[in-house]
């Protein structure tokens, strides 16, 4: 961990987005949905966070904004990772695609509308991955019930 | 399963149904030495069925050592691991292609019972989509279990009736 890296990065970026924080050693920026891609496409340009780790979402059930949208990146040359959040609402839960960038995000961001129902405008083919079509719901989301099966094969009485 | 049979009717002496008993020991004794086991394997407890079929505890020593990796040369399906719902549809489709006479082994917890996951994704015990004849609990099961389960079933066919004529043949 380089600390260094990281002090650039929130003297860089923390006029930007809302808030800047470090947790664990890892930075952590809360910014708005429509800073996302700006923000990203700098940090792959400019501070060379090359690798996009993952993709997910919290759900926040009561609380308005409900969702919060999670990214992690990492990169390779200073080996220090990123982590950015931005809160969606319940009514259009939807955020930009980050295809155009990292092709890798193609499956996450599939993963992550399967389980949440987070909608990534620009995802060209935002079709169920982990489970299958015809499913209704998004089971990760906290008022799916716990123990609701969607059976493929009708079951033997 | 139990393919029906043609009702025989009631012969003169007990000459017949002391052929037919021994019939049915001599095809039980047959089958019991000679399963074909088809291995649907979906998860950890495949490690379990390889330790299980391999050297050191050798299900070959009763008679169930060929994994025959289609399932119309197979008669055990050895379900072995969670079944989600996405996949229900193929152990379905496996079931039905095996030749009569076949049977089911519900190979550790998840297959059981679903084990714990009782949420979205997992069926809760493959006998909501196949029937099964011999549940084999653990998670995963020790060999031994899964030997026990193995001499268990063969226990079974060798006592029940094994029909030659059907109304199919």
């Amino acid at each position: 961990m380089t600390p260094g890296v990281l002090n650039t990065l929130k003297e860089r970026l923390a006029r930007e987005v809302g808030d800047a924080s470090v947790s664990h050693g890892m930075l952590v920026l809360v910014l708005a949905p429509a800073d996302l891609l700006g923000i990203v496409q700098r940090l792959k340009s400019e501070l060379q966070f090359d690798l996009f780790l993952d993709v997910t979402a919290v759900d926040w059930p009561g609380q308005t904004p409900r969702f919060e949208v999670v990214y992690h990146f990492y990169s390779t040359a200073h080996r220090v990772r990123v982590r950015l959040k931005t809160r969606v609402p319940e009514a259009d839960p939807a955020v930009e695609s980050l295809v155009p960038l990292y092709g890798s995000a193609h499956y996450m961001e599939r993963e992550c509308h399967d389980m949440y129902g987070i909608v990534f405008r620009g995802n060209p083919d935002l079709r169920p991955i982990l489970l299958y079509e015809g499913f209704v719901g998004h089971p990760l989301r906290k008022d799916y019930p716990k123990r609701q099966e969607q059976p493929l094969v009708p079951y033997r009485s | 399963m139990t393919a029906r049979t043609i009702p025989i009717p009631p012969a003169p002496s007990s000459a017949f149904e002391y052929l037919t008993t021994k019939k049915d020991e001599l095809v039980g004794w047959a089958r019991k030495f000679s399963l074909f086991p088809y291995p649907f394997v979906t998860a950890c407890c495949s490690m379990e069925f390889m330790a299980v079929s391999s050297t050191p505890y050798d299900t070959d020593r009763f008679g169930a050592a060929l994994p025959r990796f289609s399932p119309r040369q197979s008669d055990l399906l050895m379900v072995v691991g969670t079944l989600a719902h996405k996949q229900a549809p193929i152990l379905r489709k496996v079931y039905e292609q095996m030749c009569e006479p076949k049977w089911v082994m519900a190979f550790g917890a998840c297959a059981t019972s679903g084990g714990f996951y009782q949420n979205y994704a997992a069926v809760a015990g493959i006998d909501k989509i196949i029937p099964v004849d011999i549940y084999v609990p653990g998670c995963p099961p020790r060999p031994e279990t899964v030997i026990d389960g193995i001499m268990k079933l063969q226990d079974m066919i060798a006592r029940s009736r094994h029909p030659i004529f059907t109304e199919e043949f």
